[in-house]
């Protein structure tokens, strides 16, 4: 790896200037990516900034009925936080489906959010890749595709986001807060990831030098209950081919409303609204959420290694969604 | 003499005893390869070429050369010229020309291992790029056929007249079935520490050999054989990636030799293991059956394909186990291979049975399927009286006792013939079985010294391996018993090149081969010394040549079944519970003999769900080079994995009755996964991995 220097942050504002007056400076959380990225040359940062002793380590109740979850808070303690079980079971079983117990110990809320593709030739500098070297080329068009996009790819990328624990925010209508060189700023989980387009060197809206100070969670509405699907290609530790995460309220037979957001379908945790839209108000029925799944994914442009995505994805759905209203499949 | 005149009565043999490198392996003081306590070592990485093909015009080492720490950097200009050994895949920096990307062009050598992988990263190359060719494929009009394939067996064989046969019967399958590209990946990579000094050569190497490794290197380098020490007393698994030198041992001795005097210190990283350690070749398996309305095999024909590497030949003996399982009059067995520009395949655990085994026991499945006849009614009925190639009679044969003893064990009756017919719990349910076979082979060469010492102790040395199978518990009890003593008498020495030659640990061979030098070595202390030999009193013994292997067939047989739970929307597939049953002669420690079996069994279930290397044939390399990415199965994919065997006495392969247990648990076990997720959900997976995009509809 390329030499680099070490400073550990001792406040916010201290972290952030650090990196703000340093074009080759990245924060260091957990660094189960990051290190990673910095043995296969993939970052090759002149300083890393320690940022996991800054106090961003609690998860406090808002006064709206909300959560804030601080930006260093470790993914197991996240997972099993008592409030966060019980308000938020997807984010927990979302966590809790991901890595492996010793990469959740390590790893931090913010970083988790910031983790990137685990697109193989992302990975390899020895291969073409335009989320690494911008306009370099995508090795991924013609090659390994079984882990990439249907939804909103490029032509010039097709990479997933990695995390289960986004797909869970994501349906929680999570709020990023960030601290930057400008002051805070408030992004809708929604907002804050991209889709490729032609810059796919950008994973996320946010700018150089700001930092996830943390991830605010509001209350789900009254008789919302919640759910976390990862389908994948081994029982534990692997990524999701796909995932779901849905809250639902069904009153009288009736979807009341809805939430759904896809995992490892796209550059960025997918908020199927408009599977959603087709749900409101129509009876909670196989049907129907086979209908809204066709509809989400009337869009998908898979590529031949990942086509069987596409029948996933609505098997999954729909069967999550029949999970949810306590049913049995036939 | 014959090794096997005269036989022992065991008494340690046969007991599960713990492993006598346990306490050491547990608490981490056994020591492997890389982390042998040297002074000032220097670390090496691999420069490794980003062609598939071609030349290299220029290398540019300025940049690497100036990074602080750097000692030295080689490359094809300023390594040490090599003696040509006729191994290609040895000749490292030889020369300009790229074979494979991957291959290694370059090493640096530096004080830190992090300063060695920067430098090398600075290293620049400029080639001369050819089109590479790296897609195997049944209808190449390249295929050429070898003139052996491994193991020194028979390309092609055949008997009667296949084709009339085939075109007479009144039941056919014909099918041809796939096998995935898979990379042997043992926990600790291929690594060396070399040290030149006074002219000579040590290698702490991670190896199944260590003579096998001195034999290679010495002559490489000119050094005559004792010139070359090589210790490797613990093996963090080996599955074939280490059976045989490869480049990297080649590069640390050229890297040390840059720096004399000092130790030189080389592990390669998992994404290296995809293009450096060897792997097995995908096969392509064309399989034709052709049988009564009853099952009775007229014909049984085998067209197997595999690939090999530009600079060295490896011929996978993938249709091998085909002339060995069931009786049919008219058979043949063809082997054709595509040479390509890919990396050098060589031995994963039981090469030529593990993937041979899987087209030719669904296709038996088939068979069974379109009879009506339940599938270990279908071999029981096609079992052979004889090997039906060779004609020789076996030396022992228990496959029917295992099959009977496997469907008794997983509730076979239970099974539902029809497909989709057990729903539970949300899951299509199925049950499937396969055979498992695998040779007793016999190596000779090795050579034992049992040393007596004071209070009727024994020092018993011989240079073989523990790749953390057992040896050095096994070998102990062989030892004990063939000298009458308990086994806390027993002092055993292995993995150095300064005890006595002994074969590679390959072909599930360690055991029989090192086994019978241990007892011919105490038998001649006994003959010589008698009961109380004086304190230094030494014999040696032999493994030398077994005359019953003209006269019999020797093969482990064993019997694999499996349980399958398919998510009918989802096609997740889970395998609540796999049953071998195995007949492999005498078992010399239970305890150590059931983890070699269920953990050859749990790779036969990683091989059935899981591992495939993805090879890309754009960039020319495999895609999916690391753990995140090659899926092995994990905990949560284990379930219930239960190995029996059965009470097996063969008086005619060795003197301890044993087979060889280190290879037969991979083979069978991905087509009883296969067979039973037909008979789950009535799809037929003909190609390896059973992922879950093959259940789904679209």
């Amino acid at each position: 790896m390329k030499p680099f220097d070490y400073r550990r942050a001792d406040d916010v504002a201290a972290a952030v200037a650090l990196l703000s007056r340093d074009r080759e400076a990245v924060f260091l959380g957990g660094g189960t990516n990051l290190v990673d990225h910095l043995r296969l040359g993939v970052a090759t940062p002149g300083l890393l900034v320690d940022i996991t002793r800054l106090p961003l380590d609690r998860i406090e109740e808002l006064p709206d009925g909300g959560v804030r979850v601080g930006g260093t808070v470790r993914n197991s303690d996240l997972a099993a936080d008592p409030l966060i079980r019980e308000r938020y079971p997807v984010l927990s079983q979302a966590l809790l489906s991901g890595a492996s117990g010793q990469l959740r110990n390590l790893a931090t809320t913010g970083g988790n959010l910031l983790q990137r593709t685990r697109c193989v030739y992302f990975q390899d500098v020895t291969t073409a890749c335009n989320k690494r070297v911008p306009g370099s080329g995508c090795s991924a068009l013609e090659g390994y595709q079984r882990y990439h996009a249907i939804l909103g790819a490029s032509p010039d990328c097709i990479a997933t986001h990695p995390s289960d624990m986004a797909v869970a925010m994501a349906v929680l209508d999570a709020v990023v807060q960030v601290t930057g060189p400008d002051g805070e700023r408030a992004v809708p989980l929604g907002d804050f990831h991209r889709l490729p387009g032609d810059e796919p060197q950008h994973d996320t809206v946010l700018r150089h030098g700001e930092l996830v100070t943390a991830m605010d969670l509001p209350a789900l509405p009254d008789g919302m209950t919640s759910l976390y699907r990862k389908v994948r290609d081994r029982a534990s530790y692997a990524f999701a081919l796909v995932s779901v995460a849905a809250a639902l309220d069904v009153r009288d037979g009736v979807v009341a409303d809805v939430r759904i957001a896809l995992g490892g379908v796209a550059h960025k945790p997918w908020r199927a609204a408009r599977a959603e839209r087709e749900l409101r108000g129509a009876p909670a029925t196989d049907d129907s959420f086979r209908r809204a799944a066709e509809a989400e994914l009337s869009a998908a442009q898979p590529v031949a290694g990942n086509a069987f995505k596409v029948p996933l994805a609505r098997n999954t759905l729909v069967a999550t969604l029949r999970e949810l209203t306590g049913r049995t499949p036939r | 003499m014959t090794t096997t005149d005269r036989r022992f009565p065991p008494r340690a043999v046969g007991t599960p005893l713990d492993r006598l490198d346990g306490h050491a392996k547990v608490t981490g003081t056994a020591r492997y390869a890389y982390e042998q306590p040297v002074d000032a070592p220097a670390y090496l990485h691999a420069v490794q070429a980003t062609v598939a093909r071609g030349r290299i015009t220029a290398i540019d080492t300025e940049a690497a050369e100036a990074v602080p720490g750097v000692l030295a950097v080689l490359t094809h200009h300023n390594a040490p010229r090599l003696a040509d050994t006729g191994d290609a895949e040895l000749a490292v920096l030889q020369s300009d020309a790229v074979a494979f990307r991957g291959q290694i062009i370059g090493g640096v050598v530096a004080t830190t291992s992090e300063t060695a992988r920067y430098a090398a990263s600075l290293v620049r190359t400029t080639y001369d790029e050819q089109p590479h060719d790296t897609g195997l494929r049944a209808d190449r009009d390249d295929l050429y056929a070898p003139e052996k394939v491994n193991g020194g067996y028979a390309t092609d064989t055949a008997q009667g007249d296949v084709e009339a046969a085939l075109a007479a019967a009144a039941v056919t399958v014909d099918r041809t079935y796939s096998t995935a590209m898979y990379h042997n990946n043992p926990m600790e990579p291929l690594t060396t520490v070399a040290c030149w000094a006074d002219g000579e050569l040590t290698l702490h190497d991670s190896t199944q050999g260590v003579h096998m490794v001195r034999s290679q290197v010495a002559p490489l380098f000119r050094l005559e054989t004792e010139q070359v020490h090589v210790v490797s007393p613990h093996v963090g698994g080996g599955f074939g990636s280490k059976g045989t030198p490869h480049a990297p041992v080649v590069l640390a001795a050229m890297a040390a030799h840059l720096v004399p005097g000092r130790p030189v210190k080389f592990a390669l990283t998992r994404q290296q293991m995809f293009s450096l350690a060897g792997y097995r070749t995908p096969t392509v398996q064309r399989v034709r059956l052709g049988a009564d309305r009853d099952g009775r095999l007229a014909a049984l024909s085998v067209d197997a394909i595999s690939q090999t590497s530009r600079i060295k030949e490896f011929a996978e003996q993938t249709a091998v186990p085909s002339r060995t399982m069931y009786a049919a009059p008219h058979r043949r067995t063809t082997h054709r291979v595509a040479r390509l520009d890919v990396p050098v395949p060589s031995w994963m655990r039981a090469p030529g049975e593990c993937p041979g085994m899987f087209g030719a026991e669904v296709a038996m499945d088939e068979l069974a399927d379109a009879c009506g006849v339940d599938p270990v009614e279908l071999r029981v009925r096609n079992e052979p009286e004889t090997d039906p190639e060779s004609g020789l009679p076996f030396s022992s044969r228990n496959l029917v006792a295992c099959l009977r003893e496997g469907a008794r064990r997983i509730g076979w009756e239970r099974r539902d013939p029809t497909p989709r017919a057990r729903y539970e719990e949300g899951r299509l349910v199925g049950l499937g079985v396969a055979a498992s076979v695998y040779p007793v082979l016999w190596m000779p060469g090795s050579s034992a010294t049992v040393r007596a010492g004071a209070d009727g102790r024994y020092t018993v040395s011989i240079g073989a391996a523990d790749l953390g199978t057992g040896t050095w518990t096994a070998l102990t009890q062989i030892a004990a018993d063939a000298l009458d003593v308990p086994v806390e008498r027993v002092e055993l020495r292995i993995g150095d090149t300064v005890f006595p030659p002994a074969s590679v640990a390959g072909g599930s061979s360690g055991i029989t081969a090192w086994g019978s030098a241990v007892v011919h070595a105490a038998r001649r202390m006994r003959e010589s010394f008698g009961e109380s030999p004086h304190e230094g009193a030494e014999a040696t013994g032999e493994t030398g040549d077994n005359p019953a292997t003209e006269r019999f067939a020797m093969y482990a047989f064993g019997a694999q079944f499996a349980e399958i739970r398919v998510h009918p929307e989802t096609g997740e597939v889970r395998v609540p519970r796999l049953v071998g049953v195995f007949a492999a002669g005498r078992i010399v420690n239970p305890k150590t003999a059931r983890s070699q079996l269920i953990g050859g069994m749990t790779m036969g279930l990683s091989m059935a769900l899981h591992e495939q290397s993805y090879f890309d044939d754009h960039v020319g390399q495999v895609a999916n080079h690391d753990f995140a990415e090659y899926h092995i199965a994990t905990n949560a994919d284990v379930d219930r994995i239960e190995a029996s065997w059965l009470d097996e006495d063969d008086p005619h392969v060795n003197p301890m009755g044993t087979k060889g247990i280190g290879e037969i648990g991979i083979v069978g076990t991905a087509a009883a996964v296969a067979n039973a997720a037909y008979n789950a959900t009535g799809v037929r997976v003909r190609d390896l991995p059973i992922t879950l995009d093959k259940f789904l509809d679209s």
